[in-house]
């Protein structure tokens, strides 16, 4: 408790610093979160650091997907605070006098000798690495992570950079992949039986979460090195990323791809749940006679309280025609992910893909249980090419009409997806018109942000006003935000 | 105003003894847990604790109660809740009959009115027994995401100043303030003004270390190595992409399945064969029985074409 009360001020300052950043990062925190966290730390010594960083947690972060970006923006604030994890060990020697070297001949017999870290040839570095990954030795992959990063990611004091570049070239060094393949068939030599393929798979399973941790070791060593470089506030710009919701469809690199997968399961939830309630919320069904003269008669036969009948609602029919070309491709499965996972909420859902060509691939979804296996079928096996395989909005709507448009009804609401850049081919805009005469609504979803609209090749203006409404739809947020509308 | 309620006593000395506490009654928890059940007491603040299902949120208030030796005063959330089964009632019934009894004698209006309003006729419900009761308690508000939005206003007044305003009584304050937790499956975005109110706890599963003390703990005839075993096929589950993860409790069910099915070593036909108690989807059976049966070195995700 000393201890905090004597550091109170500079650590209210970095405190402070702190709270910007986060903001800065785009999480949600109000005054009051603010005041809570000054409170928490004067009860949580910053010297035990897990504690303190979930204290902060606690009081700052109300939403689990923001724990990455929070978790970032801790370890480069805090990340020089504590014990442990101060930087001065960095470049001492590795420490070779626990016990598990002591059991280790050759790698003991190699630090001895050259009485340093520095004089570990890479190959005896190699080996000990092998051996920590074999055992679990925490302390042992600490330490070499370290040394990992003094020999191999060859820092230039005062680059501006976040760190991307060293990561790779310390992994490369080390050749993860390969010590992986390494233990695996050491693991199964010394099994006495052949491994089964479950036994090979826990296996692997085990010695991945290991170099995980190592690959996490390494990055958080490089981090400390970084800010202790460049200062706090410039390295947490450089490392600021955009919440999950707030990535940008087409521009998502592989890393938030996986994130985005992974947020769009609850959120169809969720979207489900809501759908529904609103649904039923402020309407009634029709009366319920019989009910109303039964619980009349409590009241001398008088119907003082009417009841009604469980509402239930007609629940619309959704075509979903996506562009799937290049660009919006992610897009388009993203949408389509997320039509199909609450496609209970809907009577019934049909899917049209193109590019210059166009084709129906409801039944891709139909009995598979796995959204994104259907997915994968419909880009591999949809019939979507026409002449060249660029965007030809303009033949595809009209094959559509053509096809499929006497099924469009008064229950049908369509969900058209694309940028709309139609290279310069005639727009046949007409057709979107002629199926807002018979839908329900005619919806535009363009990933685009609103500002490139109607530049270049890209016509959304022009069949936008034969739509009921056009959404910029560029991330998770807005995406979610469009669903919760449709009716 | 908070100062009213300022006490030198506090629950915990520590995060760690939090931690030994709830050991001692068979809860694992981790640093976050702990820190936060810690927190909350310091600060006298709410905690909101989500995250997916079977993950052990409630049993979390639960064992807390059990430590404190208080009471637990649960209610459960579901849609159409409202005042009068959460917070209060009048006790119309009663009333009636006193207004009655009344009719006769010589009271005036106003004698009345002020004799039925009183404590005798109210009804307390989960909220307000929390606030009024003399001894500790523990309250646990469940499954609050089930709640329409503007039912949770309810809850903020006594979530913030631990009060409840009966407008025939007054406001009625807190005695001592309960530790309160309020759980969320995250099927919606609670309110701002909830969040603000309370301190916020994720519990995701656990890692494979704790998963396999709750194993060892919970189902104390395993061996280690089975223990050991059944936890390691269950993290290999979680990674996969599944519809519904197998949940902590999930895992302890196929633990004393296997147990008693009389298995020391799991093949991957025992594993397959009894698939069926971690996972509660036929697609999600399906992928795994194939994952958990397929040759580790072939697995390469399918790469989508791009055109």
């Amino acid at each position: 408790m000393t201890a905090t009360m004597s550091s109170d001020g500079s650590m209210l300052d970095l405190l402070t610093g702190f709270i910007v950043e986060l903001r800065a990062a785009g999480l949600p925190v109000s005054l009051t979160e603010n005041l809570d966290a000054m409170q928490a730390i004067i009860h949580i010594p910053i010297e035990d650091r897990n504690a303190f960083k979930y204290a902060l947690a606690a009081t700052l972060v109300k939403n689990n997907a923001h724990w990455r970006a929070f978790e970032t923006v801790f370890e480069v604030y805090f990340s020089l605070r504590g014990p442990g994890y101060a930087l001065g060990g960095s470049d001492e020697p590795l420490e070779l006098d626990d016990d598990d070297t002591a059991a280790n001949p050759e790698a003991a017999g190699a630090g001895t000798g050259g009485g340093g870290g520095e004089a570990l040839t890479p190959e005896q570095m190699a080996e000990m690495l092998f051996k920590a990954l074999q055992k679990g030795d925490e302390a042992m992959m600490k330490a070499l992570a370290r040394q990992a990063v003094t020999r191999y990611a060859g820092m230039e004091p005062g680059r501006p950079v976040g760190g991307t570049y060293y990561l790779y070239r310390t992994l490369r060094n080390l050749d993860l992949d390969n010590v992986l393949e390494q233990l695996m068939s050491q693991a199964r030599e010394e099994s006495p039986e052949p491994l089964t393929p479950l036994e090979e798979r826990l296996e692997k399973d085990e010695f991945e979460s290991r170099v995980d941790r190592l690959k996490q070791e390494i990055e958080a060593e490089i981090r400390r090195r970084l800010v202790a470089d460049r200062g706090v506030e410039a390295m947490a710009k450089t490392l600021r990323k955009p919440l999950p919701e707030d990535v940008d469809f087409m521009h998502a690199s592989r890393e938030e791809l996986m994130s985005l997968r992974k947020a769009i399961y609850p959120l169809t939830r969720k979207l489900a749940v809501r759908l529904a309630r609103k649904r039923r919320h402020g309407r009634k069904g029709p009366l319920d006679f019989r009910n109303t003269v039964r619980h009349s008669l409590s009241y001398g036969g008088v119907p003082v309280d009417p009841k009604f009948r469980y509402p239930r609602p007609a629940k619309p029919e959704i075509f979903v025609v996506a562009d799937i070309s290049g660009s919006v491709a992610a897009f388009a499965r993203f949408t389509l992910q997320l039509v199909y996972a609450i496609s209970g909420q809907f009577s019934r859902v049909r899917s049209f893909v193109f590019i210059d060509g166009i084709d129906e691939v409801t039944k891709f979804f139909e009995g598979v249980e796995d959204i994104s296996v259907a997915i994968h079928r419909v880009n591999t096996e949809a019939d979507v090419v026409w002449v060249d395989g660029h965007s030809d909005y303009g033949h595809a709507f009209e094959v559509f009409w053509e096809r499929y448009g006497r099924e469009i009804s008064p229950k049908t609401t369509v969900l058209i997806l694309g940028d709309a850049r139609n290279n310069y081919h005639s727009s046949q805009a007409w057709v979107v018109g002629e199926m807002r005469k018979k839908a329900r609504h005619v919806y535009w979803l363009n990933p685009e942000p609103k500002a490139y609209w109607d530049t270049g090749d890209s016509i959304v203006g022009e069949y936008g006003v034969h739509c009921d409404g056009t959404y910029e739809c560029r991330n998770l947020r807005q995406l979610e935000k469009f669903v919760e509308v449709l009716d | 105003m908070r100062d009213k309620f300022h006490r030198m006593d506090f629950r915990f000395e520590s995060p760690t003894s939090v931690r030994a506490r709830l050991r001692d009654v068979d809860y694992l928890s981790d640093d976050a847990i702990a820190g936060v059940v810690f927190l909350a007491d310091r600060l006298g603040k709410p905690i909101l604790v989500e995250g997916p299902a079977g993950t052990g949120k409630t049993q979390l208030a639960k064992s807390v109660a059990e430590i404190l030796g208080a009471r637990l005063i649960r209610l459960q959330c579901y849609e159409g809740l409202d005042e009068s089964k959460a917070l209060y009632e009048w006790n119309y019934k009663k009333q009636l009959l006193r207004i009655q009894a009344e009719r006769n004698n010589e009271s005036t209006w106003e004698d009345i009115e002020t004799d039925i309003f009183s404590d005798e006729f109210l009804l307390t419900r989960p909220l307000l027994e929390a606030i009024r009761s003399d001894d500790p308690v523990v309250l646990l508000i469940d499954e609050v995401d089930r709640v329409e939005i503007e039912t949770e206003a309810l809850l903020l007044e006594i979530l913030s100043d631990y009060q409840v305003s009966i407008p025939e009584l007054g406001t009625i304050t807190a005695k001592q303030i309960p530790m309160v937790f309020l759980t969320s499956n995250n099927t919606r975005e609670l309110s701002e003004a909830l969040k603000r109110r309370c301190l916020f706890l994720h519990i995701d599963y656990p890692d494979m270390e704790r998963e396999k003390e709750i194993v060892l703990t919970r189902v104390p005839e395993i061996t280690d190595s089975l223990a050991d075993q059944v936890t390691r096929i269950v993290r290999s589950i979680r990674q996969l992409e599944l519809k519904k993860s197998p949940s902590v409790s999930e895992t302890i069910d196929w633990a004393r399945t296997l147990l008693m099915l009389g298995v020391d070593s799991i093949t991957e036909a025992d594993a397959i064969e009894t698939l069926n108690i971690l996972l509660k989807y036929q697609s999600d059976i399906t992928r795994a029985t194939k994952e958990l049966s397929a040759d580790t070195t072939q697995r390469r995700p399918g790469v989508p074409r791009t055109s």
